[in-house]
C-alpha cells in the first residue's frame, strides 16, 4: 500500500515553467504547496557552469538534460492504418526532464500570438466563407481573447525581461517593432539585442523587398535586469550555446533564473525531486480529485493527498496524465468523440539555405532568440484568397548558434566524406547562413494522443501513442512561406540558394522542433475542450492544467512560451481570486 | 465517461521495485529522491564535469577492429594540406572511447520488445545499441574485405580502394552478412564528424584540428565585443572546455 503523506493545499505535477510560475503564485497566497518533479533539481551554478556547459556533444548530440526514452517515451504512427512503434531515441522533439523543464534547454524565442489567433475560426470563415476551411480541419476559436491575455503576456514578459522592440503600443505604430504584433501595454522590458552580421544582411535585404523587419523578442537578455520578483538577470554573452543547453550566464530566463531561488524562500513550498506522479486520484463520485500517488527512486510509492491538483509536465505528458487517470473523455478518432487527446498539432517549419560571396559571417556569434525577422506572411497577416491554404508563420533570420557538429553547411551536390566534402566544409561554414520559415499546425480530425495497446512504460503504464501527419493545407502553406523567404534570399546576391519548404511525411528521423500542442484543449463547450477558459477541467473541478501547451486548440506561427507563460499567470489569477473563495466550476 | 482506473494502470510493488533497480544499475551517479525546502539546496561537490580522455590502449576495438577504423576515419577526413585527416585527430580514439562508455551500450534508451520493422519516418528499431552495432559491423567488413580482396584486411588496401569499399558501403552495393551496410556506414561516419567536431576533452579533434579547419573559436563563452563588427574575421584561436595546450605549465 501506498504511504499516505500529510495533505497540502495544492500539489504541482512538474516543475518546469507552469508550475513554478503556480507555485509562487499560490505560495505567496499564502497555500500549502508541494511540486513533484520526476527527474532531478538543477540550477544554475551546479548544473549549467560556463566552465563546462560549452560542450555541444555532451548536451546537444547525446542530449545529457533531456528525458530519456526509458524514463518515458511514446509511440508514433503516422495514421491509424499502421502500427505505431515506440520511439527508442528522441529525435524529433526533445521532451526536457528535470525541474526547469522545456524553460531550461528553450531558445528564448518569445512571441505573442496574434489577436486574430484568439479567434481563428471566426476569422478565416468572415474572411474566406465557411468552405475555404478543409473539412476534417478541427481548429477552433480560443475561449480567451487577445484583449484578456495581453496583461499577462506582460507579467511573464517581465518575469523574463524579454529584451525587443514594440511595435504596437496601445494601438500607436512603433517603426523598428512589428507592425503586425497586437497591442502591448508597454515597451518590452530591455532593448533588442545587438545583431550579428548574417541577421542585418538579411534585414537589409527584406526591407530592400518590401518587407518590415525587426528584432525577434528574445528571453535572452540584451542588459542585465532585475525581475519583479527581485532576482538579477545577467547580459547575454553570445556565446552561441542556448538551445538544448542550461545558460551559464543567468542569461537566459528560465525557472531557474526568474523564479526558483524566489519560491524556495516560502516555508510553505516544497519542492519533491526524482518523483514520478503514477497518477491522479479521484474519490468514489469521479468529479473531485484527492491527490496523486507518486513512486520515489527507492520504488517507494506514496500518496499525497491535495485540494487542489495542478498538470504542470510537459504538454504531451500532461494529456498521459489525464488519460492514466481516467479524467476526462478519451478522444476517439473513428466517431471523433470524446476530448483527451484531441487535436494534437504541431509546427511546420522550413529553411532556406543562402551561402554568400566573400562575406565573413561569424557565424557562431550567436545567441538563442537574436535575429530579424519579418511577419508579413503570419496568420492571417495577407490575404489567402486565391492561395489554396490557411496560416503562416514568422520568417527571417534566427542565428540561435553554428556548433559544427550539428551545423556544417556545404553547397549541394558536395559529397557527404572525403576530400571535396573537407574542402567545402572549411570554404563555407563562415559565409552560410540557414534562413527559416516558423508556421502554424492547425488541427485535424486524424492527429490525435492516445494509449498504446502494446507497449509500456519502466512502470508498467501504457505509453501514448501519437498519430500525426502534416495535411495539405500545411504542406501548401509552407512552400508558399519558403518561395517568399526564397524571394528575400535573393536579394542577398547568394552565391548558392537551397530551399527546404516541409514536406511529407512527418517523420521522426530529423529534429524539427520541440512544439507538440493540444490534448488537453481550453475552450467554451465541454464537447470539444478539456479545460474550460480557466484550465480547469470540466469533469473534475479541482484539477487545472495551467497554461501547458497541451491547452492550445491548435498551434499558430509562433514559438509557444510566451503563451503558455501568460496562461500560467492567468490561471493563477483565476485560482487566486475566484476559485479558493468559491471552489466549484468557474465556467 | 472513462472514469475508473483500470486493473492494467495500476502499478504492482513488485514492477516498481524491478523498475527502479534497473534505475540503479544504470546510472552513473547516486540518484535519490530529494525533499527541497527552506532555500536552495547547495551541497559541496554536486557538480558533474566531463572526464576527460585519456590517452592509453583501447577500451572497446580489438587491435585488429582499431585498424579498420583508423584507416576508414583517414579515408572519411583524409589528411590534406589544410590540416590533420581522421586519425592524427583522434576521431578513433574518440569512437573506442564512445562505445567503451554510456552511448556504446545505448543507455537511456527505449530497448522494450516487440521489436519490428517500421516505417522509414518511425525511427531506428533495431535492439542493438551502437557498440554492438560496431562489433558486429566491423567482422561483416573485415569478411567482406577478405573476400573481395584475398589476403588483405581493410587497413593494407590502398587509399582508393578503402574508398572504393567506403563507397559501396554508403551507397548500400557493398553487401555486409548480418549488418545493413548503408546504416552502419551512415553510424560510423556520424561518430568519425563528431569525433572531428567535438570538444577535445573525449579524445578526438586533438589540437582542435577540426575547429582549425573551418574556423570556429570552440568554448568560448563572451563574443560582446565582436557581435556588431561585422564581416571582420574574429581574430582568436579555439579553446576547448580544458583550455589549451599553450596554456599549459610545462615543468
Amino acid at each position: 500500500m501506498p504511504r499516505k503523506l500529510p495533505p497540502k493545499d495544492v500539489v504541482i505535477i512538474g516543475l518546469g515553467w507552469t508550475g513554478s510560475i503556480l507555485g509562487y503564485e499560490l505560495a505567496k497566497a499564502g497555500l500549502d504547496v508541494v511540486a513533484i518533479e520526476r527527474g532531478p533539481w538543477r540550477d544554475t551554478a551546479t548544473d549549467f557552469p560556463p566552465a563546462y556547459i560549452q560542450d555541444e556533444l555532451r548536451y546537444a548530440v547525446r542530449l545529457d538534460l533531456f528525458l530519456r526514452p526509458d524514463q518515458e517515451t511514446l509511440t508514433f504512427r503516422n495514421n491509424v492504418g499502421e502500427p505505431a512503434l515506440p520511439i527508442r531515441s528522441f529525435v524529433s522533439f526533445l521532451p526536457g526532464n528535470g525541474v526547469g523543464g522545456a524553460g531550461v534547454h528553450w531558445n528564448g524565442q518569445t512571441w505573442r500570438f496574434l489577436p486574430t489567433d484568439f479567434r481563428v475560426r471566426s476569422q478565416l470563415e468572415e474572411r474566406y466563407g465557411k468552405d475555404a476551411l478543409p473539412a476534417d480541419m478541427t481548429i477552433q476559436d480560443w475561449p480567451v481573447s487577445y484583449d484578456e491575455l495581453e496583461p499577462y503576456y506582460d507579467r511573464f514578459e517581465k518575469l523574463c525581461g524579454t529584451s525587443g522592440k514594440a511595435g504596437n503600443i496601445r494601438g500607436k505604430k512603433h517603426a523598428g517593432g512589428n507592425p503586425f504584433e497586437g497591442w502591448r501595454s508597454a515597451e518590452y522590458p530591455t532593448p533588442p539585442l545587438k545583431q550579428a552580421y548574417g541577421p542585418a544582411l538579411f534585414a537589409e535585404a527584406a526591407r530592400k523587398t518590401g518587407h518590415s523587419p525587426f528584432p525577434q523578442p528574445a528571453s535572452n537578455l540584451s542588459e542585465a535586469y532585475v525581475n519583479p520578483l527581485g532576482l538579477k538577470l545577467g547580459q547575454c554573452t553570445y556565446c552561441g550555446f542556448c538551445e538544448r543547453f542550461g545558460c551559464g550566464n543567468y542569461s537566459k530566463a528560465s525557472p531557474q533564473t526568474c523564479v526558483l531561488p524566489a519560491l524556495l524562500r516560502f516555508p510553505n513550498f516544497t519542492a519533491q525531486t526524482e518523483s514520478e506522479v503514477t497518477r491522479i486520484n479521484l474519490d468514489s463520485t469521479g468529479k473531485r480529485a484527492t491527490g496523486v500517488s507518486y513512486v520515489d527512486v527507492s520504488g517507494e510509492e506514496w500518496e499525497q493527498p491535495a485540494s487542489i491538483v495542478l498538470v504542470c509536465a510537459y504538454a504531451l505528458f500532461n494529456v498521459r496524465m489525464l488519460l492514466l487517470s481516467g479524467i476526462g473523455m478519451p478522444y476517439d478518432a473513428q466517431t471523433g468523440q470524446g476530448v483527451v487527446g484531441r487535436n494534437y498539432a504541431y509546427q511546420t517549419t522550413s529553411s532556406v539555405g543562402v551561402i554568400l560571396k566573400d562575406k565573413v559571417l561569424n557565424p557562431f556569434i550567436a545567441t538563442g532568440a537574436h535575429g530579424m525577422i519579418i511577419d508579413d506572411y503570419n496568420g492571417d497577416n495577407f490575404d489567402h484568397h486565391g492561395l489554396g491554404f490557411v496560416g503562416g508563420g514568422y520568417m527571417g533570420m534566427g542565428q540561435p548558434n553554428s556548433r559544427p557538429i550539428q551545423t556544417r553547411p556545404v553547397p549541394a551536390g558536395t559529397p557527404k566524406w572525403g576530400a571535396q566534402w573537407k574542402k567545402a566544409t572549411a570554404e563555407t561554414f563562415n559565409r552560410a547562413m540557414s534562413l527559416s520559415t516558423h508556421g502554424s499546425c492547425y488541427s485535424y480530425r486524424d492527429c490525435f494522443l492516445d494509449l498504446d495497446p502494446t507497449y509500456k512504460d519502466r512502470l508498467g503504464r501504457p505509453l501514448m501513442r501519437m498519430t500525426f501527419d502534416f495535411h495539405d493545407n500545411e504542406l501548401k502553406m509552407s512552400a508558399y512561406l519558403t518561395d517568399r523567404l526564397a524571394d528575400i534570399a535573393r536579394a542577398l546576391d547568394p552565391v548558392e540558394i537551397a530551399t527546404s519548404p516541409r514536406k511529407g511525411p512527418y517523420t521522426l528521423n530529423a529534429y524539427q522542433t520541440t512544439h507538440n500542442t493540444g490534448g488537453t484543449v481550453m475552450g467554451a463547450d465541454p464537447a470539444t475542450s478539456v479545460l474550460n477558459r480557466y484550465c480547469q477541467s470540466w469533469d473534475v473541478h479541482n484539477v487545472f492544467v495551467p497554461g501547458g501547451a497541451s491547452v492550445f486548440p491548435q498551434n499558430h506561427g509562433y514559438n509557444p512560451t510566451d503563451t503558455v507563460g501568460a496562461l500560467a499567470y492567468w490561471t493563477a489569477d483565476a485560482i487566486k481570486d475566484r476559485y479558493l473563495k468559491n471552489p466549484g466550476p468557474l465556467a | 465517461m472513462a472514469r475508473s482506473i483500470s486493473p492494467a494502470l495500476r502499478i504492482s510493488r513488485r514492477s516498481l521495485l524491478a523498475s527502479t533497480a534497473a534505475i540503479f544499475l544504470t546510472s552513473a551517479t547516486s540518484v535519490r529522491s530529494l525533499t527541497i525546502s527552506q532555500g536552495m539546496p547547495w551541497g559541496p561537490d554536486a557538480a558533474r564535469p566531463p572526464v576527460p580522455v585519456r590517452p592509453g590502449p583501447w577500451m572497446f576495438f580489438t587491435a585488429d577492429e582499431a585498424s579498420m577504423i583508423e584507416a576508414a576515419v583517414d579515408r572519411l577526413i583524409p589528411p590534406d594540406d589544410r590540416g590533420p585527416g581522421g586519425k592524427e585527430a583522434g576521431c578513433a580514439v574518440f569512437i573506442d572511447r564512445q562505445l567503451a562508455g554510456p552511448y556504446g551500450r545505448g543507455d537511456g534508451l527505449y530497448m522494450k520488445p516487440p521489436f519490428m520493422p517500421g516505417a522509414a519516418t518511425q525511427g531506428y528499431q533495431l535492439p542493438d545499441a551502437p557498440a554492438a552495432r560496431y562489433r558486429a559491423g566491423l567482422k561483416a567488413l573485415a569478411g567482406y574485405v577478405n573476400s573481395a580482396f584475398p589476403g588483405k584486411s581493410f587497413r593494407e588496401l590502398s587509399p582508393q580502394d578503402q574508398d572504393k569499399v567506403l563507397a559501396g558501403l554508403d551507397a548500400g552495393t557493398v553487401a555486409l552478412d548480418g549488418t545493413n551496410a548503408a546504416e552502419f556506414f551512415a553510424l560510423l561516419l556520424q561518430n568519425t564528424q563528431e569525433g572531428f567536431f567535438a570538444d577535445p576533452v573525449y579524445g578526438g579533434n586533438r589540437n582542435m584540428a577540426g575547429w582549425r579547419l573551418i574556423g570556429f573559436p570552440g568554448a568560448r563563452y563572451d563574443y560582446r565585443d565582436w557581435v556588431e563588427r561585422h564581416n571582420e574575421p574574429y581574430p582568436l584561436p579555439p579553446v576547448g572546455i580544458m583550455g589549451r595546450s599553450d596554456w599549459t605549465i610545462r615543468e
